[in-house]
């Protein structure tokens, strides 16, 4: 493939971007984390998020978390502007500790949940999904 | 929003006592992030229902904190254990204070 | 020259397949809507296809799993919300005769077997008549009520109502006799290349259905899932502003919604769809 001028320009910018934003995402993302588990050790366990490989479109991506024995499941997003989604609560009534919901992704990207346990301990599990731009429909 | 909402639950009418079930809801929302910019680039400020929760008979099936990365229109699918019949009591919170409810009487037989 | 350059590297665009095989739809996968509506995705063309398409398929089969699913469940389809409001639309009296669609027409269910034949010639208005068209007619010779504007106020949930409840029924339109000038006119609408791009309808939905454009699934463009929720705008989208957004985005001038050209448009599309069931509110990407 002929690489043109304009491709070149626009991969050095790319990569100059890329270089710039993990870092200030990684930041905020720890600090929600944090925020949600005290600073805790977090592991890893029966935790499991069900997501697409390839979203068929990043306004619904359809989502579901499940940690059985869990209190409480939080949803990130950390490739959104807001990367907080969700916080789900299991009571007694619950069924099972899982809930789907469809969700909105603003790119590529690991959607991050966390599971707070019984016991006080915390795992987590990350899914990686892809949104694309559409071609005319899209 | 607060007029014309009117959420779709799917809850079923009967169980076997300690049976799992599952429940489907929807509501129509549109959802504003407060991200958007109207045509005068001013922020179109948010507007989204915050909160959901799901009660069995008074005791708490699920109280989900929803942030603006909930799709429009939420949807939500999870599990409840029927102990005894009653009623599903479902609950949307918006941010300018309107609340949605619905509820679906169960029957243990 | 440029014109030249464009439809190749259109071409080339339209063609070319994604590396990384997205989650596309397993194409045998059977469409039943709440375990009880049978949904026919795939059958045989119509006779007037003849040389073009030997089997029409469902836009449902060209989406994921997982949005083929979320039509499946009366409670996972956002599109029902808006049933919903229509229902209460039919059943609230509205104009100067006092009148609700309920009043004339009973409950929506005795609807069934409407939305099949639409578009449809009407003698008394002396042109093809699209279903919203003829619900504005109701409800201004008989009800006193304002028109609804196409694909706006209570356009769309209306048209969702009356197409759920012929879910299952098999598309029928006609394209003969009174019909067939404006069925004509729709087809040569499609066939012919309009635009920046070059590309008309065919170009995509019977030349390339199946194909990637870009992260694309591109389908053969039926309507019989329409109105159609879109993951992308989340709201159920009518025909003619589907019309108008493909013929934007292929970068020609649109007509507007309404206009003779959609009607037409619409009819013949509807026809290519003739034997697939009445899908709407469809979900779609």
């Amino acid at each position: 493939m002929k690489i043109t001028r304009r491709d070149a320009v626009a991969m050095g910018i790319g990569a100059t971007a890329m270089a710039v934003l993990p870092m200030r995402a990684m930041a905020a993302i720890d600090e929600l984390v944090n925020d949600f588990t005290g600073g805790a050790d977090i592991g890893t366990g029966d935790i499991s998020l069900d997501a697409p490989e390839i979203a068929e479109n990043g306004n619904t991506v359809p989502i579901g978390v499940s940690a059985p024995g869990a209190e409480e499941v939080i949803l990130f997003a950390p490739g959104n502007p807001t990367p907080p989604v969700a916080t789900f609560k299991f009571g007694p009534a619950a069924g099972e500790q899982a809930a789907s919901t469809r969700i909105r992704l603003a790119k590529t990207q690991d959607v991050l949940a966390i599971a707070r346990m019984a016991d006080g301990s915390f795992i987590q599990t990350t899914a990686t999904v892809k949104v694309t731009i559409g071609g005319c429909g899209g | 929003m607060a007029s014309g909402v009117k959420p779709r639950v799917k809850a079923p009418k009967s169980a076997s006592a300690g049976e799992v079930v599952t429940l489907k809801t929807l509501i129509s929302h549109k959802m504003e992030t407060g991200l958007r910019k109207d045509g005068d680039g001013n922020v179109i400020p948010r507007s989204i229902i915050n909160r959901f929760t799901c009660e069995l008979n008074g005791n708490m099936v699920v109280d989900v904190t929803m942030e603006p990365a909930i799709s429009v229109n939420p949807y939500f699918e999870f599990k409840a254990k029927v102990d005894a019949t009653g009623e599903f009591k479902f609950t949307w919170y918006d941010d300018d204070g309107s609340v949605y409810e619905a509820a679906s009487p169960v029957t243990v037989g | 020259m440029k014109a030249k350059m464009l439809r190749k590297v259109a071409g080339l665009a339209v063609a070319t397949a994604m590396a990384a095989a997205p989650a596309v739809a397993d194409e045998d996968a059977e469409l039943v809507i709440n375990g009880e509506i049978e949904i026919v995705t795939r059958t045989a063309a119509p006779a007037h296809l003849d040389g073009h398409l030997n089997e029409v398929i469902s836009g449902w089969v060209f989406r994921s799993d997982r949005t083929q699913a979320m039509e499946m469940d009366d409670f996972d389809n956002p599109g029902m919300l808006f049933v919903d409001q229509a229902r209460d639309i039919w059943a609230t009296a509205e104009g100067s005769e006092g009148k609700s669609c309920a009043d004339c027409h009973g409950e929506p269910e005795e609807m069934a077997g409407v939305k099949p034949v639409y578009p449809k010639w009407s003698d008394s208005a002396g042109q093809v008549m699209t279903l919203q068209m003829q619900v504005n007619e109701c409800r201004t010779e008989r009800m006193g009520a304002e028109a609804w504007g196409v694909d706006k106020g209570g356009s769309i949930p209306m048209e969702a109502l009356l197409s759920s409840v012929s879910r299952g029924m098999p598309m029928n339109v006609a394209i003969d006799g009174p019909a067939q000038e404006t069925w004509e006119k729709g087809k040569e609408i499609y066939y012919t290349r309009f635009g920046q791009l070059e590309l008309s309808c065919a170009s995509c939905h019977e030349e390339n259905y199946g194909n990637m454009i870009r992260a694309d699934h591109l389908s053969q463009g039926q309507i019989n899932g329409f109105p159609t929720y879109r993951l992308k705008n989340t709201k159920l989208n009518g025909v003619h502003s589907r019309f108008k957004g493909c013929i934007r985005d292929t970068r020609a001038h649109t007509f507007n919604p309404g206009s003779p050209e959609f009607v037409a448009l619409e009819l013949y599309v509807a026809s290519r769809g003739n034997g697939l069931s009445v899908e709407g509110p469809s979900v779609r990407n």
